[in-house]
């Protein structure tokens, strides 16, 4: 699928202190019944940002207008439960090309790199000093640079690096994805299947 | 020969290639499909021109979206229909076996793989539903993924995918009466967290999970990703053979004796080392509930919810929003708290021993009139056998209603929804916010737990309705 390269990142953030975030709350599964991927940013959050009446909740951060950004901070173990890619696909429409945490759960991140979602892991103490930031000053602005691995605090001027696979590195910063690579091995994959029977 | 896991056995022998400085590429001998992970997937596949590789590997069935009432009429629901439609379009383009609704095999994918033989040890198997860890009872590396992996694994049979670590967890000793699978389950989530198992493959061991059938299995690695993990599995035994041979896609003759053994060879070498390890007796375990909005958050059925006064800073907070979601408060007790409704079913209880385990319960009971219960069988063959065995008789007798298979109030993609504000003891995996309809209260337990709740109409301890 395509998605923007990424490069390098300077935005303001919003925050999202809360831990667990499950992918049923990134997009509820009655949202799952498309068959393209289109739109899902509408629902991104819908039960935290929606009352049953369709109006929206004012105590929800996303419909907070002091806080924007395309850099969403949240609390650990981030894309915890359903394998669902619509939870990535919902950030990327709303806008978001960075989820700040200091824990992700696995599927999510693998998910969220295979659509042009930076997922960056900072230290526990590194996420409650960004968290602090913004909320003292919501226009603060954060770097996130790829090719150094890095998020920058541009308020306090603090920095941390982060890690990420070198090949998924690759692929985001030139905007690839796996399906080109993995049909282009065609001959050693029915080579493998040779060798298995 | 240095010595290996169960898991290093399966996963070494199936990495074709290994990208530079980057993940394996994984090759995957089965692909289980459903109707909501792989439209985008098959639309991804054709706009690259692009067929399915090996269709021969690859089955599929709707069951996320189907109603489970009335499955002989068209669905209802506009956008479930187009979702299920799609699927047997593309499947009939790519020539992709389906279990389409009405099929003799049709059902949720996890239940059907097991009892078609699909599922066999030593193999890979993915399918885009988190869920996939189930397979992996069987000695199988089986995990979900998302869309796009599913449009690899469409496209190579393949997967980039860096390896897990290794986690081992042993339970020794005796379940105690009212104790299953399901209850083991939760308590390892309860001990090491929604998060305590990410980034790993589990491996459960010991004497309480070898003694365990088949089914037990399957609900106990279903569970795994619950705790953050990719998947579990447990070493291939009798148990395991005795259960697949002659199902049919189970190998026969001498393929059989090959096969087996493959399979005997699988088991984790003495002395191989794992990353994590943790240890557990099964004397400590009673039959568990879980009282907030993640698996993590569960007890002992006779025991009181947390007072959080350890918990300090977004921990304290995001305990106190979770207890708010479910209308509790912090050092409430468990036991006799009322509810509203009772789901059985799902890939994680919903097999033929969960039914009879549920049915034996509530024999010569009735249902709570207070309750609305929901019986979902996992498949058309469990429906069969249901219905063969004399349970739907007995639960029919006790008040209850018998649907038909399908996800269901699991994650209430269709109609079975809770309403809003209702507490549910569910069978299920997870009972995060709005998983059973929006604004619905899941308190997770065993078959048995759910039976007891469902007689009484509040949380009860099941031993205490339990002939002795």
């Amino acid at each position: 699928m395509a998605y923007d390269k990424f490069s390098t990142l300077v935005s303001t953030a919003i925050p999202l202190q809360v831990e667990n975030v499950d992918t049923d709350q990134i997009i509820p599964a009655r949202f799952l019944k498309a068959v393209e991927r289109k739109g899902f940013g509408d629902n991104l959050f819908r039960d935290w940002r929606y009352d049953r009446q369709n109006q929206p909740k004012p105590d929800f951060v996303l419909n907070n207008p002091t806080y924007s950004g395309k850099i969403l901070i949240a609390g650990k173990n981030f894309g915890s439960g359903s394998s669902r890619e619509h939870a990535a696909w919902a950030l990327y429409d709303y806008g978001f090309r960075v989820v700040v945490s200091s824990f992700f759960a696995d599927i999510f991140k693998n998910n969220a790199l295979n659509n042009g979602l930076l997922p960056v892991v900072v230290t526990p103490g590194f996420l409650q000093k960004l968290l602090d930031t913004v909320e003292q000053n919501p226009g603060a602005e954060f770097k996130v640079d790829l090719a150094t691995q890095s998020i920058v605090n541009l308020t306090s001027g603090e920095s941390e690096t982060f890690d990420i696979n070198p090949y998924k590195k690759h692929c985001l910063i030139n905007g690839l994805d796996d399906i080109d690579y993995l049909v282009s091995l065609k001959d050693e994959i029915t080579e493998f299947e040779k060798s298995k029977q | 020969m240095a010595t290996k896991t169960l898991f290093d056995k399966i996963w070494d022998s199936h990495v074709v290639t290994q990208v530079e400085g980057g993940p394996d590429v994984l090759y995957i001998d089965r692909h289980l499909v459903h109707e909501v992970t792989s439209p985008v997937a098959f639309l991804g596949l054709e706009n690259r021109g692009l067929k399915v590789y090996r269709p021969q590997n690859t089955i599929a069935t709707p069951d996320h979206n189907v109603p489970t009432i009335d499955q002989h009429l068209t669905i209802q629901e506009d956008l479930s229909r187009h979702q299920v439609d799609m699927l047997t379009k593309n499947c009939e383009k790519h020539g992709i076996q389906l279990c389409g609704l009405n099929h003799p095999w049709h059902g949720i994918v996890h239940v059907i793989g097991p009892e078609l033989g699909i599922t066999q040890p030593g193999r890979t198997i993915v399918c885009g539903d988190s869920h996939t860890s189930t397979h992996g009872a069987f000695g199988a590396v089986a995990f979900g993924i998302g869309t796009s992996e599913v449009e690899m694994v469409l496209a190579s049979q393949c997967i980039l995918q860096p390896k897990p670590k290794k986690m081992r967890i042993t339970v020794d000793g005796q379940l105690k009466k009212g104790v299953t699978a399901k209850d083991i389950a939760l308590y390892i989530i309860s001990q090491i967290t929604t998060s305590g198992g990410t980034g790993h493959f589990i491996e459960y061991a010991g004497t309480a999970i070898t003694s365990l059938s088949m089914e037990g299995r399957m609900t106990l690695c279903n569970m795994s990703i619950e705790s953050g993990a990719r998947g579990g599995l447990i070493a291939p035994d009798e148990t395991t053979f005795e259960y697949i041979k002659g199902r049919e896609y189970a190998p026969k003759g001498e393929e059989w004796d090959k096969a087996l053994a493959y399979w005997k060879s699988l088991p984790t070498d003495e002395n191989a080392v794992f990353d994590t390890e943790f240890h557990f007796d099964a004397a400590d375990i009673e039959p568990m509930i879980t009282y907030g909005t993640n698996p993590g958050m569960g007890t002992g059925v006779t025991k009181a919810i947390p007072t959080g006064e350890e918990l300090s800073g977004s921990d304290l907070l995001t305990f106190q929003k979770s207890l708010e979601y479910m209308g509790y408060h912090p050092g409430d007790k468990m036991l006799g708290k009322p509810i509203d409704f009772v789901f059985v079913g799902s890939c994680t209880n919903g097999r033929i021993e969960d039914l009879r385990a549920f049915a034996a319960f509530v024999k010569g009971k009735k249902k709570a009139p207070s309750v609305t219960a929901w019986i979902v069988p996992g498949s058309k063959q469990v429906e069969r056998a249901a219905r063969e065995e004399g349970l739907v008789e007995i639960l029919t007798e006790a008040g209850f209603k018998f649907r038909q298979p399908g996800c269901s109030a699991c994650l209430a993609m269709n109609d079975d929804k809770i309403p809003e504000g209702k507490y549910a003891v569910s069978t299920s995996n997870r009972n995060f916010e709005g998983r059973q309809g929006p604004g619905a209260r899941t308190l997770l337990a065993s078959p048995l737990t759910a039976a007891a709740a469902a007689i009484t109409g509040v949380v009860t301890d099941p031993r205490e309705l339990m002939d002795a």
